[in-house]
């Protein structure tokens, strides 16, 4: 059956090529898209160089103040006190790195200005994050409690500051009119990842700001490293307990909230979706299906007119099958099977597009140090999306020529 | 073999009513050759295609072999059509991107026939209407009389116990149609086969067991040609 299906839908392919390329040509381009953009989500949301162990880490990148009273809220990063005092001190963790936000500051060089984005960590943020060090090393726990100048830069900012010099390591450089000795330089990291991403990393000690400041609200993130993906529940647990003992500093807020999630969840927390449990990544995801969705329907729907137009055409073969036999169903079946032929060689065609577009992408630079691939989640779900691609606009016209009546099927001819 | 009881067919528009086919009664007996004969729009061919279980009445009762269709479900129509009838058209009705041998396998697409007894059965039934050498040829590729070969392999690969042929001659020269005819005989006498034939040649009409003739939608003369059915 699925034989005789794919020989008609070849031979219907064949038979009008212009409506062949212009259905190709939409189902190729949406695919394209869809596949680009999956792969840029699935680089922004999976672990990747340096976050490679998001499976067993939890994020607290977010601090929330109520008013419960006058539904006034205060919501920001947390400050280093608050970080050093509550979540450095926490048992379940195997390590807890502590980094600020980047800050944008700017460097000189040859008369030339330099933007840097720099940030303060402390030095478990080393053995946290997976950094590929091209030279050098990261800086010490002695080196961050003696307050020293030192700092682990990209090398993007080494060949931006420095040229080409072959080796770095022990140089000044001079950012924010401050100078650092260069302890090591780092594989780039891109923007999208802002956790880890900086284009120099300098201990918090050396911060301008006191970070010894009491007060809950700043500027810092923390990443908690389990031992496996089992701790996790424990850490979150134990972060609750934490939390609930902490009280609002601003006068007249009377609720305290601070959660330890998963890297996904930690920002979506602040959005709209984020009330819920799981922090908002369910929701998330089902907006993300409805956008996806309605981009998928404007082609779609230019190729439910196409198919109406194609099937049409095919009255008397339609007349003829159920005649011979076919029931209404049978004939639905075989023009959504048909469909899906069609939308899966565009679906092909789209994905070896998006590998010649992730390359001009990648190649562009866009985006400075992302590097999009098409692994196999991504594929997989560019082939979802062209399978709800095929049904979204394979149902309504199969339905509707199977509601033809043989008699006049067969008139039509 | 079957059976029509006081079968009315009313096509209506908003404005207007037209009357098909007005109580029609027939019977056909398991085995017999019978012609329908009549003028453009006497009903014909909604006679036939009633018969053929392809359209429903207004009123009245159809039953093949004994079994009352007229409250079957789609699904069910389908099924009973397959198994059942074989159908044969004036405009032969093939499908044009298929070959000639999946043209003919496609009544056996619909029941649980492998791949390969789908294959032998239509090479059977091609060798039958003569154009075994013929399988891999589009319909494109066959003259009128071939075509209407391939159509009547198709009619009878499921061997169906009734063949519906709507003016299987009206589209071909006498010399085509008469080979379509004796192959129509043939499948008659040899397979045993029930046919019902549509036709606007009495010539080919005389050569049946029975016919009937219609005029505005009624049954005016039901004539025995051959004795052995009447």
């Amino acid at each position: 059956m699925l034989k005789n299906y794919f020989k008609t839908a070849i031979a219907v392919l064949r038979r009008r090529k212009f409506f062949t390329f212009i259905s190709l040509f939409g189902i190729a381009f949406t695919l394209t898209i869809v596949t680009v953009l999956a792969a840029f989500v699935d680089n922004t949301v999976s672990a990747n160089y340096p976050e490679v162990h998001r499976d067993r880490s939890l994020y607290i990148t977010l601090l929330k103040q109520e008013n419960t009273k006058d539904q006034g809220q205060w919501n920001s990063p947390a400050s280093f006190y608050y970080l050093d005092k509550y979540v450095s001190t926490l048992k379940t963790p195997e390590k807890v790195a502590i980094s600020s936000f980047f800050n944008p500051t700017n460097a000189y060089r040859n008369g030339r200005k330099l933007a840097v984005n720099l940030k303060y960590t402390n030095a478990p943020f080393w053995e946290v994050m997976q950094f590929d060090f091209i030279e050098g090393k990261p800086f010490t726990e002695q080196q961050v409690a003696n307050g020293e100048r030192v700092a682990v830069i990209s090398e993007d900012t080494k060949r931006d500051y420095f040229g080409n010099a072959a080796s770095v390591a022990g140089q000044t450089i001079e950012v924010d009119n401050q100078a650092y000795r260069v302890s090591g330089v780092v594989k780039s990291v891109p923007v999208t990842m802002p956790i880890a991403h900086a284009d120099m990393y300098v201990p918090y000690t050396v911060s301008k700001a006191d970070y010894r400041q009491p007060t809950l609200m700043g500027n810092y993130t923390a990443v908690l490293l389990g031992r496996s993906e089992a701790d996790l529940p424990a850490m979150q647990a134990e972060y609750a307990a934490v939390v609930a003992r902490v009280k609002p500093e601003a006068k007249g807020f009377d609720v305290f909230k601070s959660n330890a999630d998963p890297y996904l969840s930690s920002f979506l927390r602040n959005s709209p979706f984020g009330d819920t449990d799981d922090g908002g990544v369910g929701r998330a995801m089902m907006a993300g299906a409805l956008i996806l969705l309605l981009f998928m329907l404007l082609p779609a729907l230019n190729l439910v007119n196409i198919n109406i137009s194609r099937i049409m055409e095919r009255s008397s073969e339609i007349g003829v099958r159920k005649a011979f036999g076919a029931s209404g169903h049978t004939l639905v079946g075989q023009f959504i099977v048909e469909n899906l032929i069609l939308t899966f060689l565009g679906c092909c065609i789209g994905i070896l597009v998006s590998f010649v577009a992730i390359q001009v992408i990648n190649g562009a630079g866009l985006i400075n140090n992302i590097h999009l691939t098409i692994n196999g989640t991504v594929l997989g779900f560019s082939l979802i999306a062209c399978v709800v691609f095929g049904l979204l606009s394979g149902v309504y016209p199969a339905w509707r020529m199977s509601r033809l009546q043989v008699v006049q099927a067969l008139k039509d001819r | 073999m079957i059976q029509l009881k006081a079968v009315e067919k009313t096509y209506r528009t908003d404005t207007i009513e037209t009357t098909a086919l007005n109580g029609i009664d027939l019977n056909v007996a398991k085995g017999e050759f019978l012609s329908i004969m009549g003028p453009s729009g006497c009903g014909k061919s909604t006679l036939l295609n009633i018969i053929g279980l392809l359209d429903t009445p207004t009123r009245g009762e159809v039953l093949i072999g004994g079994q009352q269709t007229t409250q079957l479900s789609d699904k069910q129509l389908a099924r009973f059509r397959n198994q059942q009838l074989g159908f044969i058209f004036q405009s032969f009705h093939l499908i044009n991107d298929l070959r000639v041998l999946d043209n003919v396998e496609l009544p056996l697409l619909y029941r649980n026939v492998s791949a390969r007894e789908r294959a032998e059965l239509s090479k059977e039934a091609l060798a039958k209407v003569g154009l075994g050498n013929r399988m891999k040829h589009f319909p494109s590729q066959l003259s009128g009389g071939q075509k209407q070969r391939v159509a009547i392999a198709r009619a009878i690969v499921g061997q169906p116990a009734i063949v519906l042929a709507d003016e299987p001659t009206g589209n071909l020269d006498s010399a085509m149609g008469n080979e379509i005819m004796d192959l129509l005989l043939q499948l008659n006498e040899q397979d045993g086969a029930t046919i019902v034939m549509v036709t606007h040649d009495e010539l080919m009409a005389r050569k049946t067991h029975r016919l009937v003739r219609l005029f505005d939608g009624a049954q005016v003369n039901d004539h025995y040609l051959k004795n052995a059915y009447a």
